[in-house]
């Protein structure tokens, strides 16, 4: 399986849809819009030739640009035909909202539990969406780039000293 | 005595609290009722600070639900304000328990993005670290997974083996557990003839070590009656959920990273990928035995045939110099300067390289934008992919099942929390 045919097989069947392809250090990047992302997921899983059953990775990235600030990035791999490839998808700095893909793999239940909680990216019919790992009632994003590296002093309400 | 009347005041105030509180209730068949455990975080089976919330059914359990991020320390977001070198000692505190194998991921990852590739003499003691960080990884799990299901002797057994790694490890990188041995285009000292004799030394009374504990496991009918069908995930199940590393090969698919997307020098390697079909915990057992003794000689043929060299890339402004030159030639000033003051600098790009680590696929996608910093740096940890699928395990097992199986998994919450 080479990065072209992936790239083909894609046109072929999305002719719209792939917004921007990149190929870097031998790894190939597609950009698909959020709204076709769980289609465009689906067909490279269930097509009998690229199979990309496996999903390694998901996670966000805060490209703070005043358009597309926030960034979905879906790492696959095939069992059958070890080919990585990787997809990404953009949305808005307000609302940012972007279709879920646990009903693909469900392994992206957990990542994009940790998206939502580092990124306050929300993705739409995600079966349980709650932080990951800072506390629910936490009201920021820590992996934002205007998130300081210190914390906010306040943040995290902490147990009341003894008197 | 004032002391006495205190006294007295004080319990008729707790037995008038006690009255006053409506103690009465009924239960029409305790049996009949569902229980909410919360198991952890601070529990001695759960490996760390992970919390579980179970509802029980008498002893079984019906619904699991786990709670991380009681040790996050927020790696990812430290990375982007670290450079690229700065970043190598915070790898040792993800896995800490074959740092060895972290470092070496994450230098690759860097290497990959910068188009860099380390001399062969590096890259074959690479191998034998990371596959020493496996064994030492793995006899832990042993260990321990022995204790939860209460045979005890094993665990002495096997941390008097990791005690012999640990002096390796000592005399090979100066630190006995943070070891931060890698550089970014290298390693940060030779294996002088000395640790080879005492890895040769190692892997030649392996054999003998670890068939003694198999004496006391394989055959135990305590030990099997508790693992065997024990916390059982289908081959499908385990590729939805993203199951990685030796618990993937226990349901019997043949995925190994070292095979399938070969880094290092392992296509020059001969070795054997343990499977096991049963997907219980005693498969997870024997997959990670046989991979003990694949790790050993994997290392005995990285011995034979590794090269003398040089052990840095030649790529003076990406490879810190070594000190001695720093000190004497000014050119190696130069660039230690820049490389410490600005970083490596790798081309604007985004690369995920994923190396077989002792958990599972560890991967590191790094987004760079052309500056001394990673813009995003992600870490894609085994442990937390893997614990994913702990509910589906757990379904329908009984609470001392529970412990067995966070055990088989071989969580590590470090990298899980990152």
């Amino acid at each position: 399986m080479s990065n072209e045919r992936v790239l083909e097989k894609l046109r072929q069947q999305f002719p719209d849809a792939i917004h921007e392809s990149k190929e870097f250090r031998g790894e190939l990047t597609i950009v698909v819009p959020k709204e076709k992302i769980v289609e465009v997921c689906r067909f490279l899983r269930d097509d009998s030739e690229l199979r990309y059953d496996f999903l390694s990775d998901l996670c966000g990235i805060d490209m703070y640009t005043p358009v597309n600030r926030f960034g979905v990035i879906y790492n696959l791999f095939s069992l059958s035909t070890k080919h990585r490839l990787r997809l990404k998808t953009f949305t808005q700095e307000e609302n940012p909202k972007v279709p879920t893909v646990t009903e693909v793999w469900p392994t992206a239940n957990w990542h994009e539990r940790e998206t939502y909680d580092m990124f306050g990216i929300v993705f739409e019919g995600h079966p349980d969406l709650r932080r990951m790992y800072m506390p629910e009632e936490f009201e920021y994003h820590p992996l934002r780039k205007d998130f300081p590296l210190m914390g906010i002093p306040g943040s995290l309400t902490l147990p009341k000293k003894l008197e | 005595m004032p002391a006495y009347t205190e006294e007295v005041s004080r319990k008729s105030k707790i037995l008038q609290a006690l009255e006053d509180q409506n103690t009465s209730f009924s239960i029409n068949d305790p049996l009949e009722n569902e229980l909410v455990l919360n198991m952890g975080p601070q529990h001695p089976a759960t490996h760390g600070v992970l919390r579980l919330l179970l509802r029980l059914d008498g002893e079984t359990v019906i619904a699991c639900v786990p709670e991380l991020g009681y040790l996050h320390r927020g790696y990812e977001k430290l990375a982007e304000n670290c450079t690229y070198h700065e970043f190598i000692p915070h790898t040792d505190r993800l896995d800490y328990l074959s740092p060895l194998s972290n470092n070496t991921a994450y230098v690759l990852a860097v290497e990959k993005l910068l188009g860099i590739e380390a001399p062969p003499r590096c890259q074959y003691i690479r191998v034998i670290i990371s596959e020493l960080a496996r064994v030492s990884s793995h006899l832990l799990w042993l260990g321990t997974l022995a204790m939860d299901v209460g045979a005890l002797t094993v665990f002495m057994w096997t941390f008097r083996e990791r005690e012999k790694l640990y002096d390796i490890f000592e005399h090979l990188t100066g630190a006995r557990f943070t070891t931060s041995f890698t550089r970014i285009g290298g390693i940060a000292n030779d294996m002088t003839p000395e640790v080879e004799r005492m890895i040769w030394e190692y892997i030649d009374d392996f054999p003998e070590n670890i068939a003694e504990c198999e004496k006391l496991l394989n055959r135990n009918k305590i030990f099997v009656d508790r693992t065997d069908g024990v916390g059982v995930i289908t081959p499908e199940q385990a590729i939805s959920l993203g199951l990685s590393g030796p618990n993937l090969r226990a349901c019997g698919v043949e995925h190994d990273l070292r095979r399938a997307a070969p880094y290092l020098v392992y296509d020059k390697l001969d070795f054997n990928i343990p499977v096991y079909e049963g997907g219980d915990v005693l498969a997870r057992y024997y997959v990670r035995m046989g991979e003990m003794k694949e790790s050993i000689t994997i290392i005995r043929q990285a011995l034979e045939k590794m090269p003398q060299g040089e052990i840095h890339a030649l790529k003076p402004k990406k490879v810190l110099p070594r000190k001695e030159r720093v000190y004497t030639k000014m050119e190696e000033l130069i660039h230690d300067f820049m490389i410490v003051n600005f970083g490596v600098e790798p081309p604007v790009g985004e690369v995920y390289h994923a190396v077989e680590a002792p958990k599972g696929e560890l991967g590191f996608y790094i987004y760079s934008h052309g500056e001394g910093y990673p813009w995003r740096m992600k870490i894609r940890s085994p442990s937390f992919v893997n614990l994913q699928s702990l509910p589906t395990m757990v379904m329908g097992a009984m609470i001392s099942d529970v412990v067995a199986i966070i055990g088989s998994l071989d969580p590590v919450m470090g990298e899980a929390d990152k």
